[in-house]
């Protein structure tokens, strides 16, 4: 492809996604599901080609950065590439990922061109190994309700705190500490 | 959970996100750190019994300049270094300022001074207790910021520990001038340093450990 045009689209790509995030950071579900979803597949598209000697490892790794990116969302600072800032993410979670599994190719395998995130987006999703759905269920009662009733089952703050008995901050800080403690687990078991 | 399931659940009900969040955690951990070293220097070290006095003096000025200029590059460079994909950035010029201005004042005032009051110069009358004392009123804002940081997504964390070891060390610094009589800049450039660089290398060093996520 042309030079001019591959970086034309990776721009609007950049674009489109930025205006998605930084709607969804304003509080807007459904415009930051599709961020999340788009940055899905592109990541996927990322890993398989990072981690061709690990395909099993592709959809648990992406997991972990969908939720590195989630719980890091108050850092993004909208004058800064969206790129730059999720490509830093992804980064840090694949030298982790090396570091766990000490693999010396992986180390000496340069990540360095975010151009690359965007590149081949990867719309099938593979199986997971990880089931965060039990990992959910190790996490103590005010973390784990809160999530149950907003993020799984979708009432609303408010009908929360009253079910659980939490008030409605607690609820908020209980989702917000529970997803953090989702990915220490899992940074604790891979 | 497969991928879209994770994705709808990160979704719904999805929370505003404050955008200053970083600046107002920055500000709380200075503000512990400060009010935490200016308590220690009040109850335990005392206030200089001078302080009115030399407070009059431009050299006074200087001395504070220098913990300042780091204080001032340590938190521009934390605050970047706290979000994915930044650099240190531009506070770098303010620190390697600081120390280069610090240092040609020291050597400038050794060359100058005669040779039998040098090392009197370089070791005034607390050497012992300076460098020990800056460490140890670091420690309110060391917490502090490294609290901030965790709560934020620091990629280079040996880097980012290091800076935020300097803010919380340069921090003490400033309340410590309140206290200490030393004013020849040598002492400065020599135990004040050494006593910022501690911090700053524990920083460094536990970086890695305390700033994962």
């Amino acid at each position: 492809m042309d030079r001019t045009t591959h970086n034309e689209s990776l721009r609007r790509r950049e674009i489109s996604l930025q205006a998605l995030f930084l709607s969804g950071l304003k509080g807007n579900q459904a415009d930051y599901g599709s961020f999340l979803r788009e940055l899905g597949t592109h990541l996927r598209g990322f890993l398989r080609a990072r981690l061709q000697r690990q395909p099993d490892e592709i959809e648990d790794l992406l997991q972990e950065i969908l939720l590195a990116v989630h719980n890091g969302r108050h850092t993004y600072q909208s004058d800064q590439p969206l790129t730059a800032w999720v490509f830093a993410i992804a980064r840090y979670k694949l030298a982790d990922f090396y570091r766990s599994r000490s693999r010396h190719d992986g180390l000496t395998d340069s990540i360095d061109d975010a151009d690359e995130l965007f590149a081949e987006p990867c719309l099938e999703p593979a199986q997971a190994s990880r089931d965060l759905d039990k990992l959910l269920e190790e996490l103590p009662d005010k973390q784990r309700l809160p999530i149950r009733h907003v993020k799984l089952d979708g009432l609303s703050v408010a009908q929360t705190a009253q079910l659980t008995g939490l008030s409605e901050s607690a609820v908020k800080i209980g989702v917000h500490r529970g997803l953090k403690a989702l990915a220490a687990m899992i940074r604790g078991k891979s | 959970m497969n991928t879209d399931d994770l994705v709808s659940m990160l979704a719904r009900g999805v929370e505003p996100v404050d955008p200053k969040v970083i600046a107002k955690r920055f500000s709380l951990a200075i503000l512990i750190g400060g009010v935490g070293a200016l308590l220690v220097i009040l109850l335990r070290f005392g206030v200089r019994p001078d302080l009115a006095d030399v407070a009059a003096t431009p050299i006074f000025w200087v001395k504070i300049a220098f913990p300042l200029s780091l204080m001032v590059g340590a938190l521009l460079m934390v605050t970047r270094l706290a979000r994915p994909g930044m650099s240190a950035g531009g506070g770098k010029l303010w620190v390697t300022l600081g120390v280069a201005a610090i240092w040609v004042g020291t050597l400038y005032g050794l060359a100058v001074a005669p040779a039998d009051e040098r090392v009197a110069m370089v070791l005034g009358t607390t050497w012992k207790v300076c460098a020990v004392s800056i460490t140890l009123l670091s420690i309110p804002g060391f917490i502090a910021v490294f609290w901030a940081l965790r709560g934020l997504a620091p990629t280079q964390p040996k880097l980012a520990g290091a800076c935020g070891g300097l803010l919380a060390s340069s921090l003490a610094t400033l309340a410590y001038c309140l206290h200490c009589p030393e004013m020849a800049i040598p002492f400065w450039g020599i135990w004040y340093l050494l006593g910022m660089l501690v911090p700053t290398l524990v920083g460094a060093a536990m970086g890695t450990r305390w700033l994962r996520w």
